[in-house]
């Protein structure tokens, strides 16, 4: 958005709240709301891939190593991630922020 | 004057439909609104209206797949009765919230339970404040001119809002009434293609019905609720415009007989024309009557009605809906909050008349006129209720 949603007077919103800007929704770091954060045992990990395919936010993503790490600006902390990770790589740990 | 063809009043619904050139049509069939869709199906799949019928297994995906092709820039009709409406109730403010221009007639029936298929106004008061623009006919040619008016004023862009086409059921939606078609070249100078403000297309992608935090929400509903407020002015204009082509006049709300009487009547739809036989009886007995008739319901025609009630002392507003426990029905409440904000002195007195398709006789108004006392310990009084 143009500028933060809190300033927008009534007159200034589109009819019907349509967006016209594309992919603005990357803009809402939904990551605020994350209490637990993953964490990786890098040597535990085979790098099947399955954190990087089950997380519902499409926040982790390939590390140069071929590792996986999540985006912290999305990522929940769901724990699916977690809980799919077959050798028990990942660990939900509090986020302390 | 032209020719006029004697039609059954759905039948001239759809009629009227096919002649604003809509694109798209769902909905699901319920007595008694199913002769216009019916008419409809057979009319696209005869080819002689080209629009695209959606079938669908419910009335709530009807009015969804309606928002979707609205939102796609097709004009759009849908028609429901009773349940129905209810089962639309989620989406119809979806409709409206999404400044979507889709009509729909609605064929006014009483809810069930216990179960009724005839007329009242049960369906579309608990409908009252989903943000529709709503309309009430009295007879057939009225059903016809506001469909086409309603594709006109939902489509302004300074509308942009789902507008209801209310015809009472059975009394209305299935008598056989004298009616005036405007030519396709008529129809077509006033109601041009529907130029939408937005689309979902995906040379130009945009998110519709998004997600408002309570950062927004608020002034997103300001702005609906300005736009709806506004749209009486449109309205306005458009029936002026109406009446210039077409020789049929209408206004925010209709006054019969009321400028040398203090006494009117207020109602909404076909009943109107039950209070206009009985008026012209008490005129002719020297007894001075008159019926003040909100064309439109939504927006609420105050200004209209404050300069209707001027001289008047007692006012008989009669409603074909039970107030479910509200102090009063709810075109009463609306007046009498109105007549109490403006200070006005009036006497108001409530009557609940033709509930599931219950007869209301001219009689039934003459006795009102004549001083029917509502009940000491109620707010209201329903008329030829067995106690």
């Amino acid at each position: 958005m143009a500028k933060p949603m809190d300033q927008y007077k009534w007159h200034e919103l589109n009819v019907g709240c349509v967006i016209e800007e594309v992919g603005n929704a990357m803009e809402y770091k939904t990551g605020d709301w994350r209490s637990q954060k993953p964490i990786w045992t890098d040597a535990k990990c085979i790098k099947c891939g399955l954190c990087w395919l089950y997380c519902p936010d499409a926040a982790i993503y390939h590390t140069e190593e071929g590792l996986y790490r999540a985006n912290l600006d999305y990522c929940k902390g769901c724990g699916i991630c977690a809980k799919e990770c077959k050798p028990g790589a990942i660990k939900m740990v509090e986020d302390e922020r | 004057m032209k020719a006029k063809k004697g039609i059954e009043v759905s039948i001239a619904a759809s009629i009227a439909a096919q002649l604003a050139r809509v694109e798209v049509i769902s909905a699901y069939p319920i007595t008694p609104q199913t002769h216009i869709v019916e008419h409809l199906s057979e009319l696209v799949a005869d080819g002689e209206l080209d629009a695209a019928y959606i079938n669908v297994e419910s009335e709530h995906s009807a009015l969804s797949a309606c928002c979707g092709a609205a939102a796609t820039g097709a004009r759009t009709f849908t028609s429901t009765s009773a349940q129905g409406l209810e089962l639309m109730h989620e989406i119809l403010f979806i409709a409206s919230g999404m400044r979507l221009p889709i009509v729909m007639a609605t064929v006014n029936r009483a809810l069930s339970a216990p179960l009724s298929i005839w007329g009242d106004h049960s369906d579309v008061m608990a409908a009252r404040d989903s943000g529709w623009i709503m309309f009430f006919c009295e007879n057939g040619q009225e059903v016809v001119d506001a469909v086409i008016m309603a594709f006109r004023i939902a489509e302004d862009r300074r509308v942009l809002l789902p507008f209801m086409v209310n015809l009472d059921g059975f009394s209305l939606s299935h008598v056989i009434e004298p009616i005036e078609f405007p030519s396709q070249e008529e129809v077509d100078a006033f109601l041009p293609p529907y130029n939408p403000l937005y689309t979902l297309h995906p040379d130009k992608p945009v998110t519709m019905g998004s997600y408002a935090m309570p950062e927004l929400y608020t002034e997103a509903k300001y702005a609906q609720e300005m736009a709806i407020i506004n749209s009486k002015q449109v309205i306005v204009e458009v029936m002026e415009e109406f009446g210039k082509r077409f020789g049929r006049h209408y206004h925010a709300v209709e006054t019969y007989h009321t400028d040398d009487t203090d006494f009117v009547f207020v109602a909404l739809g076909a009943i109107g024309e039950n209070i206009k036989t009985a008026i012209d009886e008490l005129r002719s007995e020297g007894k001075k009557a008159g019926l003040v008739q909100p064309r439109i319901f939504r927006p609420f025609p105050a200004a209209e009605i404050i300069s209707a009630f001027k001289g008047k002392k007692r006012v008989a507003i009669v409603e074909r809906v039970m107030p479910a426990g509200a102090t009063n029905g709810p075109l009463f409440n609306e007046i009498s909050s109105l007549v109490q904000s403006k200070g006005i002195n009036i006497k108001l007195e409530n009557y609940i008349v033709g509930l599931g398709g219950r007869d209301v006789l001219p009689e039934d108004f003459k006795r009102i006129f004549t001083g029917t006392v509502p009940p000491k310990d109620k707010s209201f009084d329903v008329i030829g209720v067995r106690v």
